[in-house]
């Protein structure tokens, strides 16, 4: 028998833990992930394994540094999944000094400097994001088509290591725009929507993920697929993403209805850019998420509306990473106004009064 | 009978599904244990003022004898097991954590098991009214066998000062491994149910809602048949999910209504009780015995055949595991009750007391020791807690030291259902954090409450020694008034008889 029996139960425990919450976010974001390597070839897969080697390197240092013990934090899979979604979020033929600095960024300024694993006010993924975005917005626009695995444009292993670790222009031939940027620029020059669209990638192609854009955002289809998936496991509940896309898609309908030739319309919001990923896997990060349900509907149309305001009105074609962090930097507020209804009370508190007391119940 | 599939059941919030373990030993019929040689009887078994001894040591005692009595409006009188002699009224440890000693009456049985019927079995219990009812269900020491232990004659005295309309038995038996009110209905139908007609006479309610949860089918059509003669009681299927036996969600899945907090499920018009509890009250007006006894559940992957035994009260527990085949492996840790609720037991040596309903004997397997690792705020707790409370939250403020804010977050509103620890990834023990605090608030409560009392004491003698003071301040006055007179008086006298020599 343990000498330790006076802790209070429960004695028995639900199979979860740290690491099989993060295990099993790894596992639903893995179809659109391989799809994302496929379709970008070996640089892509480079990048992707310089960032999550990079992040966890960073967190053992930082761990290291503050004394705590490295094994248990490591283990439970935080740092290799911030270290998946950043990565998830870069252009896929980004240089690998890119990859480098978004991780320590993460880990280091976002999270560990924070106090580590639950602490960080922020999303670690976003905030290196972010930083990379307004620090070298040159690398981090430059987005090229897919050019698969393997297929005849695809650039061999030693010519991909150049890409991503050396310095190759290869990326000129098949850069492209993503949708997002691609309208933007066009609106921007005075060319109207019907026609700007119709060098874009079709809505199928959007859905499956055959479109330029950040490694992991393209395929639609699959990061949705994943994201369900977390919901029948429930890691995550249906609040944060339905709330989120459904604000999106009316702003984008109403506006589409209004002026269909200034505005683009709820599909192209919805498919193309990082909506899908953004509503299931970094709103939905727990850690800088409200707590209560209705704080997650209300972060989630948040997140929608500002994804929306910020793509239609603002310098930069997709919004995602800001609307998320202005929205976790309002997660404590939400959290400390909206929360249950505690049992037995009304909504400020007070105990609940019953007109009928120990009336019939008929 | 009323069916049940016409009663519209109402959701609550909340809720885990821990895997019920009940295989082990719902298949077991219940079985009388051996009479141990040694019986040690608490004299608080209850909620409420211990008994008050009416034996002394060397006293032979029948069984079913009155032991202790009980001392004031809450509380419960203690019979004897068995009879046999008594070997002294003094300390012995309690079954509780702590294992700390308790006043505890030790009886030798004689081996005999020699009746003393002091309690009249009642041959018409049609004809006794409420109060009748009340009164021998408080003389036979029957207290909530749920495990609140709650004097249930106090319960039954509700209707008194409020409206009531339904009484709800409670036959969930929501908390994982114990099977000893599903072997109880399955068996025993007919006395649960009588009993369960007493009470509701007793307190005067024309609906009987008895709740049994779905995983317990066999207890439900037992339950059936045997109430089918009656009108007023409905047996309904509750959805198996923790914790469905918390006497205001179970109230509040039957008949809609939130128990308002701070309140009791009377101020909805709903009293409950126990399915053991009903038997008891069976057996104390149908039979005329006091609670002398009851069904435990004795389980768990370390002891080697899991039953379901009907023990003595004051049997020592170590008896309970002998007669269920010992342990087959040491036992990662020993639990009365439960393992959502239940209370770790220091040594097998205590006694099973009117609210044990469960001894558990859980291996390394069942119950790992983990690490506890930082919230990741992924509000499985929130989504747990029964209560509607953000249990990482209060965690947070208890661990900062700011009790009182954990209060206003809700902490006294916790039931301790542990559903919030039960689901925590990051394994934190959320429910330590709440008891705890709840300890701590209630010694400090304790302590202002002695300073407000030294000080209105202090305060008094200060006065007190100032009015006599006072007093003697006064009455010296007087005296030396008195004295001067008396002086001038004499003066006066000496002065005219000079005057006159």
């Amino acid at each position: 028998m343990s000498d330790e029996t006076t802790i209070s139960g429960p004695y028995t425990h639900a199979k979860s833990s740290i690491s099989r919450t993060m295990g099993l976010v790894m596992l639903s974001l893995l179809p659109a992930t391989l799809f994302g390597l496929y379709q970008f070839g070996w640089p892509a897969i480079f990048l992707f394994v310089t960032t999550i080697v990079a992040c966890v390197a960073a967190e053992a240092f930082s761990l290291q540094l503050a004394g705590k013990p490295i094994k248990p934090f490591l283990m439970d899979g935080s740092a290799i999944l911030t270290g998946w979604l950043l990565a998830m979020t870069l252009p896929p033929w980004a240089p690998w000094w890119i990859a480098l600095v978004g991780a320590l960024l993460a880990i280091i300024v976002a999270k560990q400097v924070f106090g580590g694993i639950g602490q960080n006010l922020f999303n670690p993924a976003m905030v290196a994001r972010v930083a990379l975005l307004i620090s070298f917005p040159l690398e981090m626009t430059l987005f090229n088509q897919p050019v698969p695995l393997f297929s005849a444009q695809a650039p061999g292993f030693l010519e991909s290591l150049a890409i991503t670790f050396g310095s190759s222009d290869a990326i000129d031939a098949v850069s492209g725009a993503t949708t997002l940027g691609h309208l933007k620029t066009e609106l921007g020059r005075g060319v109207a929507l019907p026609e700007a669209s119709t060098t874009t990638a079709s809505i199928w192609q959007q859905l499956w993920g055959q479109s330029s854009g950040s490694l992991g955002e393209t395929s639609a289809l699959l990061l949705l697929f994943g994201g369900l998936f977390l919901i029948y496991k429930k890691i995550i509940t249906w609040h944060i993403p339905v709330s989120m896309l459904v604000t999106l898609a009316l702003l984008a309908s109403l506006f589409h209805l209004m002026s269909p030739e200034n505005y683009v319309g709820p599909i192209t919001h919805l498919f193309s850019g990082a909506a899908i990923l953004c509503a299931f896997f970094i709103a939905t990060d727990l850690v800088t998420s409200p707590v209560s349900i209705r704080g997650q509907i209300l972060f989630g149309a948040g997140c929608g509306l500002l994804v929306f305001a910020i793509r239609t009105w603002a310098g930069y074609p997709e919004g995602v990473a800001f609307a998320v962090m202005l929205m976790n930097a309002c997660t404590p507020l939400i959290d400390h106004y909206l929360k249950p209804r505690i049992y037995g009370r009304d909504r400020k508190g007070e105990p609940l009064v019953y007109a009928d007391e120990g009336a019939d119940i008929k | 009978m009323t069916t049940a599939n016409i009663l519209k059941l109402f959701k609550i919030r909340g809720g885990v599904h821990p895997d019920d373990r009940k295989k082990l030993s719902a298949e077991q019929a219940i079985e009388k244990l051996p009479m141990p040689s040694l019986l040690h009887i608490p004299l608080q078994q209850h909620i409420g003022a211990p008994a008050e001894p009416l034996v002394r040591r060397g006293d032979e005692v029948k069984k079913g004898q009155l032991l202790a009595r009980n001392q004031g409006a809450i509380s419960a009188p203690v019979h004897a097991p068995t009879s046999g002699r008594i070997m002294g009224v003094g300390g012995y440890p309690a079954h509780h954590p702590s294992g700390l000693s308790v006043r505890t009456i030790t009886l030798k049985p004689d081996g005999k098991d020699d009746w003393l019927d002091n309690l009249e079995p009642c041959d018409n219990p049609d004809q006794l009214t409420p109060e009748e009812i009340a009164d021998r269900v408080a003389r036979a020491g029957i207290v909530g066998m749920g495990g609140a232990t709650f004097p249930s004659a106090v319960k039954l005295n509700l209707r008194k000062r409020y409206t009531l309309h339904t009484l709800v038995i409670n036959g969930a038996e929501c908390e994982p491994y114990l099977t000893c009110d599903d072997r109880l209905m399955r068996e025993q139908a007919m006395q649960v149910v009588e009993g369960v007609k007493l009470m509701a006479r007793a307190l005067d309610v024309d609906h009987v809602l008895f709740g049994i949860e779905n995983n317990k089918p066999d207890a439900q059509a037992a339950i059936r048949e045997a109430a089918k003669e009656s009108d007023m009681i409905t047996v309904v299927g509750l959805p198996t999910r923790y914790p469905m036996g918390s006497e205001k969600h179970l109230v509040q899945t039957l008949v809609g209504k939130e128990t308002p907090a701070r309140g009791l499920t009377a101020d909805i018009g709903v009293v409950v009780h126990n399915v053991a509890t009903a038997r008891a009250v069976y057996d104390a007006i149908h039979l005329g015995r006091p609670l002398i006894s009851r069904v435990m559940t004795v389980t768990g992957e370390s002891i080697q055949t899991p039953k379901n035994v009907e023990v003595l009260i004051g049997t020592p527990l170590n008896n309970l595991v002998d007669y269920c085949g010992g342990f087959n492996a040491e036992p990662e840790c020993l639990i009365s009750g439960g393992p959502m609720m239940g209370q770790p037991l220091p040594s097998l040596r205590v006694p099973a007391i009117k609210g044990s309903n469960g001894l558990l004997a859980l291996s390394g397997k069942e119950n790992k020791a983990t690490t506890e690792m930082p919230c990741i705020r992924c509000a499985s707790c929130v989504n747990a807690c029964p209560c509607g409370l953000v249990p990482l939250e209060m965690a947070n403020h208890i661990r900062a030291g700011s009790l009182d804010s954990s209060v206003k977050l809700g902490l006294l509103d916790c039931i301790a259902c542990g559903s919030c620890a039960y689901v925590c990834p990051s394994h934190i023990p959320l429910v330590q954090y709440f008891n705890y605090a709840k300890g701590e608030l209630a010694s400090r409560q304790r302590a202002q409450h002695k300073q407000k009392e030294t000080k209105r004491l202090a305060e008094a003698r200060t006065e007190r020694m100032e009015k006599i003071k006072q007093a003697k301040r006064e009455a010296m006055a007087k005296r030396k008034k008195e004295m001067a007179e008396k002086k001038k008086r004499e003066a006066e006298k000496a002065a005219v008889a000079g005057a006159g020599s």
